[in-house]
């Protein structure tokens, strides 16, 4: 049922150059502890699935690597995040620059009110690439599986899609500005099974050469895509408060097949609390 | 056991009571009411003010338009003047304050400030829209025309070759006009434009500087255009609130109904000429002021369409 190769993969701690890494990594919002000491690093040219329990952090977690949290008022980290040797958090880094080489695919789709053409076209337009714009919508829409539906009305407003086509739309327009890693967030949570399926291709193609992490909440779609997988779980303090953890983290297989923490199993297996 | 229906109790869903159903249908019927009122006041108005101005638009035509005499001495009415000063003091005051306000809203609506101060100081802005307009006029009499002079003075000695500053700076006219209207717009268009980019949905930004475009990029290529509608509207708005404006304007404008097209020299505006006008008024002239007014009506109404017009081209671009 798994691919072969894939068992045998070493265990992420032992990958030599992981892209992304964190070390001791605690996110805060305000006082709120959000996620509590995390410790993994995601290799380079593997899909990485981060699951578990909504509220567990994991889109938090997803947006440190591109410091897309720093939007956020009261957003505050302890420990250090990586990219290969750099720390993504020094003080000479340009957050612009990083979230140029890790791009983002939000949990909702979120097109700009504006055509689908521009769309796709805005990121290249904005970083001032030099490419044939026409050539770039058209291969980034083919690789989203979206170009057959709009192909004939690109100058319509990318608000007027349904839910999935505009989730393809925001894949097609990050992948358009070719990152090194993308991060995603339940890229196929309002698609129909086919569109899924052509999504789940997409990424294993884009795995060849660029870096995905994927939050999922699908466990048959994290053991069909992921080389590696995360637990996380979420745990309540004293006080009641909600912080997550890291439960275990390995390669898919282990993960589903062999996990050490009783958590991992109940969870992987569709027992839950 | 097969039941027949009559026999036993589905369940039901409950009926709504009468009460409720009474209070949405003369909900429904007070708001179409209120709807058409306004509709209505605006038409009864707009009849009243067009009989009132039949007499001088028989006689005067389409060339009260375009004539510059306004002479009640010998009955013989043109409001190009009163016109042409204004759409130039209302165009003025929107050159100055789009950028100005937009810019500011800008400012208010990011994250540059932490937010109490932000708070502060969009509470200081709407504060602006609360001074009354004669105390605008008495700032402009008594501080602004006089700060003016030195920039007038320079205007006309380096570009007085350009008819828009021909003539020597003499104090009142259109240019402390269009400076003051710009000053008691500001907070509409603030206002207004804060509020629409503020309650732009936040993942936006977020999808542009995912994309790694700069904050500059982001404010400019997917923030202000998203919020476009919303700040053409408080143009618009603003726009419609200079040029109906009366007593500051009137206070500087110097009330000069003679047709000169430089910004230096006394000019008039329609709302000024009426307020100026009307308390001695007779006859034919009453008719030709009801007839300005009715000119004003216009002009607005094409500004509104006008702006109509681009939010929807712009809607999808
Ligand atoms: N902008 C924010 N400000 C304050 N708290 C936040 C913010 N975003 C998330 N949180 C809190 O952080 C915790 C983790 O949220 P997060 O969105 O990362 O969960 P998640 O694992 O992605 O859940 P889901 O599977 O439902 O998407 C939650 O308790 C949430 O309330
Ligand atoms: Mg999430």
């Amino acid at each position: 049922m798994q691919e072969p190769t894939r068992s045998d993969l070493p265990s992420p701690a032992q990958v030599s150059w992981p892209i992304l890494s964190t070390e001791n990594l605690s996110i805060y919002y305000g006082d709120f502890l959000a996620l509590r000491d995390v410790t993994m690093a995601i290799p380079e040219r593997k899909i990485t699935a981060l699951i578990g329990p909504s509220g567990c952090g994991k889109s938090t977690l997803l947006r440190c690597f591109n410091r897309l949290n720093d939007l956020i008022d009261g957003f505050r980290i302890q420990g250090q995040v990586f990219y290969y040797k750099q720390d993504l958090y020094g003080e000479t880094v340009d957050a612009v620059q990083v979230r140029r080489r890790i791009g983002m695919v939000f949990q909702q789709p979120n097109p700009f009110p504006k055509s689908i053409y521009d769309n796709i076209a805005f990121g290249a337009r904005a970083l001032g690439l030099q490419v044939d714009l026409d050539e770039l919508v058209e291969r980034s829409l083919r690789q989203a599986v979206l170009w057959d539906e709009v192909k004939d009305k690109l100058k319509t407003n990318g608000l007027e899609l349904s839910g999935g086509q505009q989730q393809r739309l925001c894949i097609a327009r990050a992948i358009s500005i070719k990152p090194d890693v993308i991060l995603m967030d339940e890229p196929c949570a309002s698609l129909d099974p086919i569109s899924t399926l052509k999504i789940e291709e997409l990424l294993r193609d884009l795995a060849q050469e660029y870096t995905i992490v994927t939050v999922t909440h699908n466990m048959q779609q994290a053991s069909r895509i992921a080389d590696f997988t995360a637990f996380f779980n979420a745990q309540a303090d004293e006080k009641g408060k909600r912080s997550g953890y890291l439960v275990e983290y390995g390669t898919t297989d282990q993960i589903f097949q062999d996990p050490q923490e009783e958590a991992t199993r109940r969870y992987v297996s569709g027992q839950f609390g | 056991m097969v039941l027949s229906p009559g026999e036993t109790d589905f369940p039901e869903i409950p009926p709504r009571p009468p009460v409720s159903l009474w209070l949405d249908r003369s909900f429904v019927w007070a708001t179409r009411l209120f709807a058409f009122g306004v509709v209505g006041v605006l038409v009864y108005i707009a009849i009243v003010v067009g009989l009132d101005a039949q007499p001088a638009m028989e006689r005067y035509g389409l060339a009260f338009l375009t004539t510059s005499a306004w002479n009640p001495v010998n009955d013989t009415y043109g409001a190009l003047p009163m016109i042409y000063g204004t759409l130039v003091s209302s165009l003025i005051a929107l050159l100055l304050a789009v950028p100005i306000g937009v810019g500011t809203a800008v400012f208010l609506s990011e994250n540059f400030l932490p937010p109490t101060p932000r708070l502060v100081l969009n509470f200081m802005v709407e504060l602006l829209a609360a001074i009354p307009s004669v105390v605008y006029g008495l700032w402009g009499i008594y501080v602004l025309i006089p700060f003016l002079k030195p920039i007038g003075a320079w205007l006309h000695s380096h570009w007085g070759w350009i008819p828009l500053f021909s003539t020597q700076y003499l104090g009142p006219g259109l240019f402390p006009a269009g400076i003051i209207l710009t000053v008691m717009i500001l907070p509409l268009i603030t206002a207004i434009s804060r509020d629409s980019l503020v309650s732009l949905p936040p993942t936006l930004r977020q999808a542009a500087l995912g994309l790694g475009a700069t904050r500059w990029t982001a404010i400019f290529r997917v923030l202000i255009p998203a919020a476009f509608s919303g700040i053409v509207g408080g143009t618009m708005l603003a726009l419609g609130r200079a040029m109906g404006e009366t007593m500051a304007v009137t206070m500087v404008i110097g009330n000069s109904n003679v047709l000169s097209p430089s910004l230096l020299a006394p000019a008039n505006t329609i709302a000024s000429l009426l307020a100026n006008q009307f308390a001695e008024a007779r006859d034919l002239q009453i008719s030709a002021l009801m007839y300005a007014g009715l000119v004003l009506f216009g002009l607005t109404l094409i500004v509104n369409v006008l702006a109509e017009w681009i939010v929807s081209r712009v809607k999808y671009y």
